[in-house]
């Protein structure tokens, strides 16, 4: 009897210590937050720092952390300025028991700063849909993972809705696409694919490039007037976009001819325009709203505890989505690299080995709270960006919100892939790497 | 030949909008010899102030204009009694000195009065092409810039007339000259300083307003100083004719540059331009095409 009691006590035992080690672990997660809530970006960052911050303090609340170690969300202040960001990156890397485990600098100047540091300091670096789009190789980068999509697939589905509202993608033939490109490496980052896909279906590209930040574009507009093209492709960030849509529509260039990247279709982008900017087109890659069980879990649990990082009011705008779905991705990784080595204790090293195996399928997304809210993601050590899927959505001034008019636009990965495989290979000779293997 | 014309009166418009931003600076240089590096982030403290009160009390745009102005004299006050008045006669760079850090604590305190999001600013100005203008002429002329213009028109009127017809004008003046010559025949130097800042901080609403409209109240909006800077150079610090004509000449020689050349060299060189056009002119007069020549005999 005495021996049957001591073996359900060993049973009972072994089933809770996990639990109970899990949920009493001591172990913290340092997980920095590179946002700019100041400066002329400011309207931009503040919802993606929100959205970020807030999928954390409910994992906190509701788990105890993530499989119950606490996360240590360290925000530094960027101001959109890449020396700053630099500096907030060698303050926080060193940070709490884990030091820091991964980093979302939401700047493409910051991120390119990062690239060769990360490979020292063995940090993975998140550029979720921005940054360097050749970091998709992951023999050439093994640090930098660039999900769910880079620039060069969204300027790819770009010209691919563009044909097929054309009428087929032959039908590019002799059209005009003017590029308003804010005159920074974020900006150029699509020129090169643009121009290749300009030689492959027979547009002309015109590129017009706007200084820093983007309160005065007159010039651009009125060459747009000259120019006539039949389509204008945005790559903008902050005032430029709201400056644009304005001068867009003031010059009454068609506002469903007009289609920014999804960096510049925000609400902030759109709403100084007024009812001049309905209509306007913008990529994206996850659904707009707070319809989501995710949402109402973040409001209830988080919100009505007084806990928010921002306005409530303000969940579920595109940038606050953007935020969230970054901090869902991150989280998984986390929970993928706390699989692999089968401990709570990692590093930013394990985080990257994480990443390489992320696998968020429809299902999962799902049980997060997020059902058809954005594409699968699936990894590997080669694949760092994936699936270049987007979608297109228009503003509709009246009812004051974004609508998902297309979906599932895939690149053309026959342009694309040649031209990650080359800029990588570029980067490895100039930089003395050799790329690794992958099986 | 449409299109050059049309470039050119871009041009006039856009540079009527810098002019705007640059008669502050002359403004306050003009009467005090400070060059206020804070003028740029005055303009958007005082259109953040004006659509922040709309917002949060809901009273028409009027009242929060006068409410704004009082904001903005208030300012004033405290600008002269905690920052100037305890640098009278220095030297001008610990005054411009000054004014540096008074940009960034108006900023980070307009940042957190009013926080940092676009702030949608619609007070009824008509905004988009002149039909008009479209249709006719096929010339595209933005209409809030005419409205600028007009506002600039009447505030140049309105401040020459106060400068060269008021004994307040004339004291100011005198003040600009020679702070201790001013103060020994009776001019109260207190009296002045908190004057010209609120009518410096005045032209800031009206600035801020007008651009404000254009992009919402942001904080890019304080960068707007940097789009002033090479109209001062060229118009001369101490002239408000010569911030408007400045502000035109730049206006039209960064739009021209930029249409005409800017493909040529890769493009977005209207920047860089207007510094470059202010630089050449400074070369054949140093103090600018209005500025004053000053004669020191040593």
């Amino acid at each position: 009897m005495k021996l049957r009691n001591l073996a359900t006590g060993l049973a009972a035992l072994a089933v809770a210590a996990p639990l109970a080690i899990s949920a009493v672990s001591a172990y913290e997660l340092t997980v920095p937050s590179l946002v700019y809530r100041t400066g002329p970006y400011a309207p931009s960052g503040i919802p993606f720092a929100n959205g970020y911050a807030d999928y954390f303090t409910l994992l906190n609340e509701r788990d105890g952390g993530i499989n119950g170690a606490h996360v240590n969300l360290i925000e530094c202040e960027t101001a959109y300025n890449t020396q700053q960001g630099v500096e907030c990156y060698e303050n926080t890397k060193g940070q709490g028991e884990s030091g820091a485990l991964v980093y979302q600098p939401l700047s493409t100047g910051i991120s390119y700063q990062l690239i060769p540091k990360a490979a020292v300091d063995e940090i993975p670096i998140f550029t979720m849909g921005y940054g360097r789009t050749s970091a998709a190789d992951g023999k050439v980068f093994p640090w930098i993972f660039n999900p769910p999509g880079t620039y060069w697939d969204v300027a790819s589905g770009m010209v691919n809705y563009a044909g097929a509202i054309e009428g087929g993608l032959d039908k590019l033939s002799g059209k005009t696409i003017a590029l308003v490109y804010h005159n920074s490496a974020y900006g150029k980052e699509p020129i090169r694919t643009l121009e290749e896909l300009g030689k492959k279906h027979g547009f002309k590209l015109e590129l017009l490039p706007v200084d820093h930040p983007g309160q005065e574009q007159k010039a651009t507009w009125l060459q747009v007037r000259r120019l006539r093209p039949d389509w204008v492709f945005m790559w903008g960030w902050g005032v430029m976009n709201q400056v644009a849509i304005k001068e867009a529509a003031s010059i009454r260039f068609p506002m469903d001819r007009f289609i920014g990247v999804w960096w510049s279709g925000s609400e902030q982008d759109v709403l100084p325009a007024g009812a001049d900017a309905n209509g306007y087109l913008s990529a994206g890659f996850h659904a707009p709203g707070a319809d989501f069980p995710l949402h109402q879990e973040i409001l209830s649990k988080v919100y009505d505890a007084g806990k928010g990082a921002g306005d409530r009011d303000r969940v579920g705008e595109v940038l606050y989505n953007r935020g969230l779905i970054a901090a869902v991705w991150t989280v998984e990784a986390i929970r993928k690299a706390m699989e692999i080595k089968g401990s709570n204790e990692i590093r930013g090293k394990d985080v990257r080995d994480g990443l390489e195996a992320l696998d968020v399928s429809e299902e999962r997304l799902a049980e997060l709270g997020l059902p058809n809210f954005t594409y699968p993601v699936k990894l590997s050590c080669a694949t760092h960006s994936n699936p270049g899927t987007s979608l297109i959505q228009q503003w509709d001034a009246g009812a004051g919100q974004w609508k998902v008019i297309a979906t599932g636009i895939e690149p053309d990965r026959s342009i694309i892939d040649p031209l990650i495989a080359e800029d990588a290979a570029a980067y490895a000779k100039e930089n003395n790497i050799t790329p690794r293997e992958c099986n | 030949m449409t299109f050059f014309i049309e470039t050119v009166l871009s041009g006039l418009m856009a540079g009527v909008m810098y002019s705007l931003v640059a008669l502050g600076f002359v403004l306050i240089f003009k009467a005090s010899g400070i060059f206020n590096f804070a003028q740029g982030v005055m303009c958007l403290f005082a259109a953040l102030t004006f659509v922040g009160i709309m917002e949060k009390t809901g009273v028409p745009w009027p009242v929060s204009f006068v409410l704004t102005v009082g904001v903005m004299v208030a300012l004033a006050w405290v600008i002269e009694r905690f920052v100037l008045s305890h640098l009278v006669n220095q030297e001008p760079i610990i005054l411009f000195m000054a004014t540096i850090g008074l940009a960034y604590f108006l900023e980070g305190f307009g940042d957190l009065l009013w926080g940092s999001d676009v702030k949608v600013l619609n007070i009824g100005l008509p905004s988009g092409a002149s039909d008009w203008m479209l249709d006719s002429f096929d010339i595209y002329v933005e209409k809030l810039e005419v409205v600028a213009a007009v506002t600039a028109a009447l505030l140049v009127t309105v401040l020459a007339v106060f400068f060269q017809k008021t004994r307040v004008g004339r004291a100011l003046r005198a003040v600009a000259d020679d702070h201790q010559a001013a103060l020994s025949v009776g001019i109260s130097l207190r009296s002045i300083w908190v004057i010209v800042w609120s009518v410096a901080g005045i032209v800031a609403l009206v600035a801020g307003i007008m651009w404000g409209s254009k992009s919402g109240v942001q904080f890019s909006l304080s960068l707007i100083a940097l789009k002033a800077l090479p109209v001062l150079i060229l118009g001369g610090f101490t002239s408000i004719p010569g911030a408007i004509v400045g502000g035109l000449i730049i206006g039209v020689g960064e739009k021209v540059a930029e249409i005409y050349v800017g493909p040529m060299v890769g493009g977005a060189i209207e920047n860089w331009f207007a510094y470059m056009l202010a630089l050449a002119f400074l070369l054949v007069r140093p103090q600018g095409l209005f500025g004053e020549r000053i004669i020191e005999r040593v």
